[in-house]
């Protein structure tokens, strides 16, 4: 199956969900700074892989999934928790790839300070694809 | 002021995220980005510039932990909205305990031993 974008997934969602999304984003790199200041970078680094939006994500593709169905007079429930479920799986096998970028974060940034984000940056895209990849084979070889 | 800066960094970055996860079919691949490294990139690259190398360092050690507690989080979710068909907001709020747990659990068992 080849990555696509859906342009229309932009209309379906509304001004204050973004809202919600860039507060939540926000509050946690906030939090994240206090907690360095506060306590320790050890548990600083914790909230670097907190699932800030996570919640308002999958609470917005539940609702829209479930819309979807019942604007065709089908009962929308289940599949919008289904929908949630799957997204929820993605960011599941996502953080292995934030695994990697935080080990490379972790090696580098003492010698390589900006070009650590980069090269952790460009470790997460690849890493993330690839356990996408492997996911769906796996779920192919399951299958058959 | 700073957190100002943080607050608005952050939120941009993440907002960014989401809406590149919002676009993108199929949805299991979109669900990668709810993984993204957002808070990481905006945090680090303030660290970096304010901190240093060092400093950052450990922050991305302390990452590594966060993330298997995102996973047991992402896990406990899925589990909880298909076989408990809780709501995608109970799921999401029930499991940030379990993110708590497994973070600090971790940490102190394997930063402070």
């Amino acid at each position: 199956m080849v990555v696509r974008f859906n342009w229309s997934a932009f209309k379906q969602s509304r001004w204050y969900e973004h809202a919600v999304r860039l507060g939540l984003g926000g509050l946690t790199t906030a939090l994240t700074g206090a907690v360095a200041q506060r306590y320790d970078p050890a548990t600083a680094g914790l909230f670097l892989a907190f699932p800030a939006i996570f919640c308002a994500s999958a609470t917005l593709i539940e609702k829209h999934e479930r819309m979807r169905k019942e604007a065709k007079c089908l009962q929308g429930a289940r599949r919008g928790q289904q929908a949630a479920a799957l997204d929820a799986a993605g960011a599941g096998w996502g953080s292995i790839a934030l695994g990697v970028f935080g080990a490379c974060v972790w090696w580098l940034a003492p010698a390589f300070a900006a070009g650590s984000l980069c090269a952790a940056a460009i470790s997460w895209l690849v890493v993330a694809v690839l356990v996408w990849v492997l996911r769906r084979r796996l779920r192919r070889v399951g299958s058959s | 002021m700073e957190y100002t800066i943080r607050f608005l960094i952050g939120g941009v970055v993440v907002s960014a995220f989401a809406l590149l996860g919002d676009l993108l079919r199929p949805k299991s691949f979109a669900g990668l980005f709810g993984a993204a490294p957002s808070v990481a990139l905006a945090t680090l690259s303030l660290t970096l510039l304010k901190e240093g190398g060092q400093y950052a360092a450990l922050e991305g050690r302390s990452m590594i932990i966060g993330s298997a507690a995102l996973a047991a989080y992402s896990f406990l979710v899925c589990q909880l909205l298909i076989r408990f068909r809780a709501t995608a907001l109970t799921a999401t709020s029930v499991a940030v305990i379990a993110w708590f747990a497994v973070a600090f659990g971790l940490r102190y068992l394997l930063l402070d031993s």
